[in-house]
């Protein structure tokens, strides 16, 4: 009964039972089977026109939700590295410097965070429960494919509803280090290297640049930095600090937290000296 | 997104004790892409005056030559310097001119009036000026620039106090606004003359 119940969490089409500690359940917000939709005719077009998270395409909403980022995780002979900024802003407005991008889903399963903060925060959380179940079920830890694979699904039966999440689901398991992206319109990919968020593009540039399998640990996490420095300083929506997570056999660890700034003087410009004030404009007043 | 916010800017003018400042960041970018850290928004106009340009870039530059070509062209014919209650009137009526396809700017005017004592003015993108004894801003993120300078500014400041106030307000508030920020000018007007100093901020 609870197993079912778990089961049918959050599916779009379970029906509440109808018994007395089933609904008091419901009132009381413990027993979520399905989201309320929008008393429309067409309620994924509506969340669609008011409740899109887009750079851009969403000026128009009389909500904005808190968005922006770099993020990037990419393979290597040492395991995964998985580094991001913390900067979250609401329009041009910079709602806080200090958020979590990784989440920590369990010892060896960590996913990042990037497009809308509470959709990326809610299904990687509904992620931990699903995994966890699958690991009091079947007695052995879930694979990274299969992890990634439930978010995926749970992300294409909500397609096209407007949640916007794009995630990079890193692991370790019987098979080594793991590296998928998924995201909103539920695609999943394995790869070596991904970029998500805003600052994506810059970030890119640096890991494609520098990128190779038999980087050391030290070269690893340097790159990982320098690529979130690069993309902080040049996309506005991008900063704040950068956290920094390896992926190992034993699990993963979380090697620091660095300042974007200190690290834009460290990598990004080592001699910048701030320009000198400009020159005043020859006076045109005659003395 | 309002063309106002294209390139990204915060100005803020503020007044002390016979002198007055202005100071503005230097991010020049394009909506998220921030292209360079050396953009010049504040100019002189005088050895008494300066005038702050936060908008589009494009217009930012328009407007400077335009009124460099006015300023000169007046001390020509009159034979004196522009006093900022001039130039204020000037730049209003310029701007006003174009109501029907305004230059997207808000300026800002800080300046010495003939007896000494401080001159702010801003105004909105058609020039309906306002006119203020203590501070005023101007840019992408106005509250907080507003809340900042609202907190930390008090009467007749000496032009050091005047400095790092303006300085402090300035940097704090860009860190909370995404569209400005890269770095800072400063320039400080006293009847003794100007000092212009650039600040160090934060690059992300």
């Amino acid at each position: 009964m609870a197993a079912l119940a778990i089961d049918r969490m959050l599916d779009a089409g379970a029906r509440p039972k109808e018994d007395d500690a089933t609904n008091a359940k419901d009132i009381l917000g413990l027993n979520v089977q399905r989201f309320a939709l929008a008393p429309t005719p067409d309620p994924a077009q509506f969340s669609k026109d008011n409740f899109g998270v887009g750079y851009g395409t969403d000026n128009h909403q009389k909500v904005q939700f808190a968005k922006g980022t770099t993020t990037l995780a990419f393979k290597f002979d040492g395991g995964v590295i998985i580094s991001v900024d913390s900067r979250s802003t609401m329009g041009p407005y910079i709602a806080s410097q200090t958020v979590k991008k990784v989440i920590e889903i369990n010892p060896f399963l960590l996913g990042t965070m990037a497009g809308g903060a509470a959709d990326c925060a809610f299904w990687e959380r509904n992620l931990g429960t699903q995994c966890r179940m699958f690991e009091l079920r079947n007695k052995r830890r879930v694979s990274v494919a299969a992890a990634s694979k439930m978010l995926a699904n749970t992300m294409y039966q909500y397609r096209g509803r407007g949640l916007s999440m794009g995630t990079m689901v890193c692991g370790w398991d019987e098979s080594g280090p793991q590296l998928y992206y998924v995201d909103d319109d539920g695609t999943r990919l394995k790869g070596d290297a991904f970029c998500v968020g805003s600052g994506s593009t810059y970030a890119y540039g640096v890991i494609d640049s520098h990128l190779r399998a038999d980087l050391t640990v030290e070269e690893a996490i340097d790159l990982g930095r320098r690529a979130i420095a690069g993309a902080a300083h040049r996309d506005a929506y991008s900063g704040g600090w950068n956290n920094l997570y390896h992926m190992k056999e034993t699990g993963w660890e979380f090697i620091g937290a660095v300042d974007t700034n200190d690290l834009y003087y460290e990598h990004v410009h080592p001699s910048h000296i701030p320009a000198p004030p400009p020159k005043p404009t020859p006076s045109n007043v005659p003395r | 997104m309002s063309i106002l916010q294209h390139n990204g800017a915060a100005i803020i003018c503020m007044a002390g004790k016979n002198c007055v400042a202005i100071a503005a960041d230097t991010r020049f970018g394009l909506q998220q892409q921030t292209v360079a850290c050396d953009f010049e928004k504040v100019f002189k106009m005088s050895d008494r005056m300066f005038v702050g340009l936060a908008g589009l870039a494009t217009d930012v530059q328009t407007l400077r030559n335009t009124l460099k070509f006015k300023l000169a062209l007046y001390e020509l014919r009159e034979e004196r310097v522009m006093k900022p209650e001039a130039f204020s009137a000037l730049l209003s009526h310029m701007l006003y001119e174009k109501r029907f396809g305004p230059y997207f700017v808000e300026p800002v005017v800080c300046g010495l009036k003939d007896d000494g004592s401080p001159f702010l003015c801003g105004m909105d993108l058609i020039g309906a000026p306002v006119y203020t004894d203590d501070y005023v801003v101007s840019g992408t993120c106005t509250p907080n620039l507003n809340g900042m300078c609202e907190s930390m500014w008090r009467p007749d400041m000496a032009p050091d106090e005047l400095f790092e106030t303006i300085s402090q307000c300035l940097l704090a508030s860009v860190d909370r606004d995404a569209l400005s920020g890269w770095g800072a000018v400063v320039h400080v007007i006293t009847p003794q003359g100007i000092t212009s100093k650039s600040l160090k901020g934060r690059m992300d």
